[in-house]
């Protein structure tokens, strides 16, 4: 609790200078991600910042110390080598995209390893600190580098927002923006740049491992809750804010604990979170749609089973015959009759399932939706009257009341249908 | 004429054997479009060798192979679970699965740390120059040599019999997948055996090249040998070639340089998959060995 309050009331002010720098960099990388998660090149992150490792171990080389300067200029090199690359491989040969990002990524980050290995041999002192850029450690960062990575993760933000419409009309349509006018070609090249800049300011809180989190998870969890590219940006934003001030906090309070893991592990969650709970999207809200879908189907055939046996001349219909209708699902039929025998939609009376006169009108419905989706197929489709049932059958179930009024207008309020059945009304 | 050195010699043939294992796997990890899996596999396995090591209390249990073979297969039910349930598009539940489970690794290292001696560079990039000794001693105190070649060659034996066995199997599920389905091969079953093996053979090579390296051992020399050919046959024979080449140099170059030898292996690899992308660009403007296909082509 003490650490808590001496953290987040930044009496310290090193402390306050690193908040804000996570604050900057987390929303700068949720932003320059989403666009990126949104072009379906998400995984193209996780090659640059990989792909950066060289860069920085010969920025270090040149400068024989941690230069901010030397090492984002290196790292800016190297990333945009392994960018350029990607996209000539991608043009220029055969092998996929998968392939040729895996490579990238392993290749730069195996020559980072070697020159690691020749930097370690020279015994420079200053080297300790090149191993946080493999696994982050936002509280190891000094403020006058803070300033370099603070005012580069303010450069993109704002470039994001000035052009905020031409980088969603490279995600969204990049041919209709060549057609209309905009040099894609030079858009994407900004965005490029934005993007390996993104993920230098990020390797040094966040690891070059795990910088790719970063950008990937916080636009994929934001994507669950919104359709709207204004709401989805600053959503990303929230979600890395959130995550990078946790990390920050939990290394402050275990200080041999690298940032990086604990940001990736709370972005994560807040990802789970989004997945299983979004509305609309979510895993359970999509559960109980689905389970309401099947169980308003099952009502609906249930009641237009009835109401077909009164055609042929019975009054109802005993619970075995209906399970005989419907063998493989005996345990939703009872669920179903019970339900509706609750809602007033059927009678039973000694055994024998009635309609009530609500259930009645349900009922007629149904089947003339069924009917005059097939009377609409044969007539305006030419489709055979022995081909139209299938579809009429999954139909009746969505078939909204202004369809239905449409529909009716239409083919002229017919007495028949194709199979030369009766479309049942309210007021016959 | 230079003096035979038996340790260069292990550390060559212990860096091939491994190199050939990654090779024959990646082959059909490519085919199939799962380069990144891979990757994102050797990054996943991380917590599984963790809590392996923390079980058994060394590196060479039995528990660190179960742990990370289990977590391999966890990464990519995770994947395929955050694509099909969730609706995940396929590249982020790639990133989302690697990310979280390394960064459950590194902290799980963090925190066993003082308990059991696992250094995350060691897991993470290897260093195979130790290898002459780390001897294998049997219980009656025979020396049997190194315990990596010994495992290495195991890996080798157990992933070409796995492709030997299941290599119709595996040949229809990466080219057609539906037609395998229809003809009755179990698809799901075949993907995740072969995860299995790849993340088994990322266990196995993680103390001599790394966790992460092993992934440029998986994807760029099958990569190289697909710009050269794309029957199957030649595409693993090549890979095999390359995997020793690689190998080799690596090793005098790193030994040249006083440099990593794993990293130094991928340098090479990496050199290689470069000059070959401009030999055999479609534009070809480099054209020295093209320039025959192209006649050949024309007429």
């Amino acid at each position: 609790m003490e650490h808590f309050l001496y953290f987040f009331t930044f009496q310290d002010s090193s402390i306050a200078f690193i908040v804000i720098g996570i604050t900057l960099l987390g929303i700068g990388s949720a932003y320059v991600g989403t666009f990126s998660f949104l072009d379906k090149k998400a995984l193209l992150g996780d090659a640059i910042s990989h792909a950066v490792l060289p860069g920085i171990c010969l920025g270090f080389l040149f400068a024989e110390e941690k230069n901010p300067i030397y090492i984002v200029g290196g790292a800016f090199i190297a990333g945009a080598m392994a960018t350029f690359l990607s996209s000539w491989l991608n043009e220029n040969t055969k092998l996929s995209e998968d392939t040729i990002i895996a490579s990238i990524l392993s290749i730069f980050f195996g020559f980072g390893i070697v020159l690691l290995t020749v930097i370690q041999k020279t015994g420079n002192p200053e080297m300790a600190g090149l191993n946080q850029f493999i696994f982050g450690n936002a509280i190891g960062i000094l403020e006058e580098d803070l300033w370099v990575y603070g005012g580069l993760a303010v450069l993109i933000i704002l470039t994001l927002t000035v052009f905020m419409k031409e980088f969603s009309l490279m995600v969204f349509n990049a041919e209709f923006g060549k057609a209309i006018g905009y040099p894609m070609g030079r858009i994407r090249l900004l965005f490029n740049v934005l993007m390996i800049l993104s993920v230098i300011i990020g390797i040094q809180a966040i690891g070059v491992v795990l910088m790719a989190a970063l950008l990937i998870t916080p636009g994929a969890a934001a994507r669950f809750w919104t359709d709207k590219l204004s709401v989805l940006l600053v959503l990303a934003g929230a979600f890395a804010v959130i995550s990078g001030i946790t990390g920050t906090y939990i290394s402050y309070v275990i200080p041999q604990m690298p940032t990086g893991p604990w940001v990736v592990v709370s972005l994560s969650l807040l990802a789970l979170i989004s997945f299983l709970f979004a509305p609309k999207r979510g895993m359970l809200y999509r559960y109980f749609a689905r389970k309401n879908y099947l169980r308003k189907t099952q009502n609906e055939h249930i009641l237009k089973s009835i109401f077909k046996a009164m055609e042929e001349g019975k009054s109802g219909l005993t619970i075995e015959e209906i399970y005989q209708l419907y063998p493989e699902q005996k345990k939703q039929s009872l669920k179903s009759i019970k339900s509706l025998s609750k809602s007033n939609h059927l009678v039973i009376n000694q055994n024998i399932i009635y309609l009530s006169s609500t259930g009645l009108t349900e009922a007629k419905r149904v089947v003339r939706l069924h009917r005059l989706w097939e009377s609409y197929l044969n007539e305006y489709m030419n489709i055979a009257p022995d081909h139209v049932h299938e579809s009429a059958e999954k139909l009746e179930h969505l078939l909204t009341p202004e369809l239905e009024a449409l529909l009716e207008s239409r083919l002229n309020y017919p007495k028949l249908d194709p199979h030369q059945e009766n479309i049942p009304r309210d007021h016959d | 004429m230079i003096s035979f050195d038996q340790n260069a010699f292990l550390i060559i043939v212990t860096a091939s054997l491994i190199a050939i294992s990654c090779g024959l796997l990646g082959v059909f990890m490519m085919l199939r479009k799962m380069a990144m899996t891979g990757d994102a596999i050797s990054h996943a396995v991380l917590p599984g060798i963790v809590i392996g090591f923390f079980v058994s209390g060394s590196q060479r249990g039995l528990e660190v192979i179960i742990g990370a073979g289990l977590l391999g297969i966890l990464a990519t039910l995770m994947i395929d679970w955050l694509r099909k349930r969730a609706k995940v598009q396929l590249d982020a539940s790639i990133g989302i699965t690697f990310t979280l489970l390394f960064a459950i690794g590194i902290i799980l290292i963090n925190i066993f740390a003082y308990k059991v001696d696992l250094d995350q560079e060691c897991v993470l990039y290897g260093e195979i120059a130790y290898l002459p000794i780390d001897l294998w001693i049997t219980a009656s105190g025979m020396s049997m040599g190194p315990r990596i070649t010994w495992l290495a060659v195991l890996n080798l034996l157990l992933v070409t019999g796995f492709i030997w066995l299941l290599f119709k199997e595996l040949t229809l599920t990466s080219f057609d997948e539906n037609f395998g389905l229809a003809l009755g091969i179990p698809a799901g079953a075949i993907n995740l055996s072969l995860m299995s093996m790849v993340s088994y053979t990322t266990v196995s090579s993680f103390e001599a090249v790394g966790a992460i390296l092993v992934v440029a051992l998986l994807v760029v020399p099958p990569a190289i040998a697909f710009l050269w050919t794309k029957a199957l046959i030649p595409l693993m024979k090549l890979t095999v070639v390359l995997g020793v080449l690689i190998s080799v140099l690596g090793y005098y170059l790193a030994f040249w340089l006083d440099s990593s030898i794993a990293g130094m292996m991928v340098t090479v690899a990496g050199i290689i998959f470069l000059v070959s992308a401009v030999l055999k660009s479609k534009k070809a403007k480099f054209s020295f060995g093209t320039q025959e296909k192209e006649k050949s082509f024309t007429t």
